[in-house]
């Protein structure tokens, strides 16, 4: 890295230092490649915007549209980024695979070799879903995992864990909680948080 | 060698360097073809700037059990994509 500057950077007042090897790496990279103008600094911060405003209401309209409507949730079964544009969401390359929770089976998301997830429909992954402890734990002992995020599941339910090894991304169908077989879509949307997308809750009504 | 859904399979108990998509707790155990997904550029060429050779990859389901034998539930699954050059006939 440079010490001195001729140039403006974007200021990051609340970002560390770089502090480890691959910081640095990614740090004096960036500074290359805007030194020799084959971006803007105000472009790499545009696409980290972008990647930030895109939240979980987007995964929650889906599986709303998905609970009111039994054709959309066969679609969306099926190829779950051609879901997306039919909502008009861009999955950009993303290959999304929607999984559907039912009374007999449950199903939970993990990239155990890093982090990967459906960021094109969520934004970023929460912090203990890039943890070490929930990579290592979930795919070795899913239920004890679940139980500690306060979801008891029975014997009787078998627990598929998904590990997003390569090109697919998921996304986890919860389902649709009893009291609720009037509600509009929008409302419905409002009560699906992202844990019960990557299935380590369910949708509930009220706090158990 | 290519597969069908519903196929038993094995992984590989390989141990190669560098940048690979098979997580350890899965070489050497047997498993279920779920799925074809298709075929991708090889992720093991892209990651050092090569350009991939395109292989294919499906979704694996393990039972929870063969994969780790001290876990109490037998229907448990875990589901794992893996490229086709990491597979064998189970």
């Amino acid at each position: 890295m440079s010490t001195t500057h001729d140039h403006p950077h974007a200021h990051h007042p609340d970002h560390h230092l770089p502090s480890n090897y691959y910081e640095k790496l990614t740090t004096a990279v960036i500074e290359i490649l805007v030194e020799k103008k084959m971006f803007r600094a105000e472009e790499v911060q545009r696409a980290i915007e972008k990647m930030e405003e895109r939240l979980p209401d987007r995964g929650a309209r889906m599986v709303a549209r998905a609970w009111i409507d039994p054709e959309f949730k066969k679609r969306m079964l099926a190829d779950g980024s051609a879901a997306m544009r039919e909502l008009d969401m861009d999955p950009g390359d993303m290959l999304l695979t929607a999984v559907e929770n039912t009374p007999q089976v449950h199903n939970v998301i993990v990239c155990t070799l890093c982090s990967c997830y459906p960021r094109m429909l969520m934004g970023p992954p929460p912090a203990w879903y890039k943890s070490r402890p929930y990579r290592a734990r979930v795919v070795r002992e899913p239920r004890k995992v679940l139980a500690e995020f306060g979801l008891q599941l029975g014997d009787d339910v078998t627990i598929r864990v998904h590990d997003s090894s390569a090109d697919l991304r998921y996304v986890v169908l919860p389902m649709r909680p009893a009291g609720t077989e009037d509600w509009s879509e929008e409302r419905l949307a409002s009560i699906v948080t992202r844990d019960s997308m990557v299935g380590v809750a369910d949708v509930r009504l009220t706090a158990p | 060698m290519s597969f069908a859904a519903g196929e038993h399979v094995r992984v590989r108990a390989m141990f190669p360097m560098g940048h690979v998509r098979t997580p350890f707790y899965v070489r050497g155990k047997a498993g279920v073809i779920e799925r074809v997904v298709g075929r991708f550029d090889n992720p093991e060429q892209l990651a050092y700037g090569r350009s991939g050779d395109k292989k294919m990859l499906y979704r694996v389901r393990f039972a929870q059990r063969d994969v780790f034998p001290d876990t109490p539930s037998a229907n448990d699954t875990i589901d794992v994509e893996i490229y086709e050059h990491w597979l064998e006939k189970a």
